[in-house]
């Protein structure tokens, strides 16, 4: 049963240190603020799950909170390397990660296979790839049914899967659209969640296939406008590409992250300080 | 000999013009969305681009800075969740043409885009496979583009992401993949294409301005010259205008560096 509470309070009781969290969102609706909040709560030791770790995943490893990485993809889109990330994995700065790593399709199947309840999921994928070499979740499967060569995954299930939506109404009903990624297989698939929105309506008046994780299958929802920043929220706020741009040249040196941390996000009280602080305004959505 | 095009807008057209009219065409990271985006506007209004976040039959008046952006979903036909592109539509050989970037190829056309030096403790820590694996072995051929450099082309990968033909011959057969694999590379100075027996690349089509000594200095292997080379034909104007005129377009809307 959802309850509508503080990020800080949602965090502070759901998320715990060695916990396996899933923060999912494909370039769309990245929980940027949640991953902001576990930071200043100091979090240690989480085992991060996501398809395509990006700038958030970026400064939660760059703050020392991760220990281990599940993932399939984990660059700056259209930009570049994440700097922070290499720094841990080549230089183990400011600690080593552990590398756990798939395919998109790999890692996709292994959330379906978590949702269903599977200890595993199975896909016609990783034939040839040094991937499986490396990764002891993916393992080979012969159909049972005509001996074809199948690939197994061992089935996500984190301890807190954390996403951010458009709107939830006032019981916690969840609605999203646009890129839904894995978000409501990552929700599905945890013991806890986490979803945050960027607002509380009386009535979703959503179609019958929408998009919608019942609230009682979610355990807090917390309304954060601007959320997703700098990523997007469709139907609120475009992209702001221009972040993902500066995002290089503030993470490329140890220093300048960390004293944009200490004054972005260490320094602030909330995602409306960030915001402040980074001076940030949410780009209106292009519609031509 | 100064050309009226750059290297970079050669690749870009060269890529776009091996996009036919119609066909499906799963979309890539980096360069293989500006060249499949510059086919939509030439000869190809019809070509349905598949984005791995979910979007399906996109239209982008942009050029997307990620492979999620809101265009994306905005002109899509459909947007399905993620999962569902991976098994519904790729895996199910819904997808004529994987377009893929990467990092390194080898050649027989492997891709590493995971590290370079040991796995373990790598000199550089690349991006990771994506979707490049399902994508080089489901879709009905795949297309490739990357810049020409030797620290690209390698006699030797330090890891495989992606199987294109293995090393050679029947290896990619016995694996029993659905899709054909590798059929083009295209890089600012030439086209490659599998030889059909030894499936080793071989260039079949020169840049022009380009001299066979610059590609050979740039391949980290012996590169072998395919026995009829062509010249690739230059560009012509309206291809550079619809090139330009989309870059243009692009760095006008995704602005400036913010938020520092």
């Amino acid at each position: 049963m959802a309850e509508i509470v503080g990020l800080r309070e949602a965090v502070a009781a759901l998320v715990r240190d060695g916990d396996t969290v899933a923060m999912e969102g494909f370039t769309h609706l990245i929980p940027h603020a949640a991953g902001h909040e576990i930071i200043r709560q100091g979090r240690r030791d989480l085992t991060l799950v996501r398809m395509t770790p990006d700038l958030v995943y970026d400064q939660l490893i760059g703050m020392g909170c991760a220990r281990r990485l599940v993932f399939a993809w984990g660059g700056n889109p259209g930009v570049g390397s994440l700097h922070r990330f290499r720094d841990a994995v080549e230089h183990g700065w400011p600690r080593s990660l552990e590398l756990v790593e798939h395919s998109h399709a790999g890692l996709a199947n292994a959330y379906v296979a978590g949702a269903s309840g599977l200890p595993f999921a199975v896909l016609d994928g990783y034939h040839g790839s040094d991937l499986p070499v490396h990764n002891p979740d993916i393992r080979p499967l012969t159909c049972p049914f005509t001996g074809r060569r199948l690939a197994a995954v061992r089935a996500i299930r984190p301890d807190v899967a954390i996403v951010h939506a458009q709107r939830a109404d006032r019981r916690g009903n969840v609605h999203l659209w646009g890129i839904v990624g894995v978000q409501k297989e990552a929700v599905l698939a945890a013991a806890r969640s986490i979803v945050t929105v960027e607002e509380i309506v009386d009535e979703l008046d959503a179609p019958p296939n929408a998009c919608i994780l019942p609230h009682w299958t979610v355990t807090a929802v917390c309304p954060v406008p601007g959320g997703a920043h700098p990523s997007y929220a469709q139907g609120y706020y475009d992209r702001d590409n221009g972040f993902y741009l500066a995002w290089d040249g503030i993470s490329r040196d140890r220093e300048r992250f960390r004293a944009w941390m200490e004054r972005c996000v260490l320094g602030t009280e909330d995602h409306a300080g960030y915001l402040r602080a980074a001076g940030i305004t949410l780009p209106p959505e292009r519609t031509s | 000999m100064s050309l009226p095009w750059t290297p970079e807008e050669m690749m870009a057209i060269a890529a776009a013009r091996l996009l036919p009219d119609g066909r499906t065409c799963f979309v890539g990271i980096g360069l293989p969305g500006t060249a499949a985006n510059l086919a939509r506007r030439l000869h190809a209004p019809d070509l349905v681009l598949i984005y791995e976040s979910g979007p399906i039959g996109a239209r982008p008046p942009v050029l997307p800075l990620s492979i999620g952006d809101g265009d994306l979903a905005r002109t899509a036909d459909t947007v399905v969740p993620t999962h569902e592109i991976f098994r519904y539509w790729l895996q199910n050989g819904r997808i004529d043409i994987g377009f893929l970037g990467t990092a390194q190829i080898d050649r027989f056309a492997n891709l590493n885009t995971t590290v370079i030096g040991d796995y373990r403790s790598p000199r550089v820590r690349l991006p990771g496979a994506g979707g490049a694996p399902e994508i080089a072995a489901h879709a009905g051929e795949t297309l490739v583009i990357l810049r020409h450099r030797r620290r690209a082309f390698v006699a030797r990968l330090d890891f495989v992401t992606t199987v294109g033909y293995l090393d050679g011959g029947d290896a990619r057969e016995r694996l029993g993949l659905r899709g054909r694999g590798p059929t083009r590379i295209v890089t600012d100075l030439c086209i490659l294409e599998p030889e059909p027996e030894s499936r080793e690349l071989v260039v079949t089509s020169v840049h022009p301005g380009v001299a066979r000594e610059d590609i050979e200095a740039n391949t980290g292997w012996p590169v072998r010259f395919a026995p009829a080379v062509t010249t690739t034909p230059e560009p012509r104007p309206e291809e550079l205008e619809a090139l330009r005129e989309l870059r243009a377009r692009t760095e006008a809307a995704h602005g400036r560096p913010s938020g520092e």
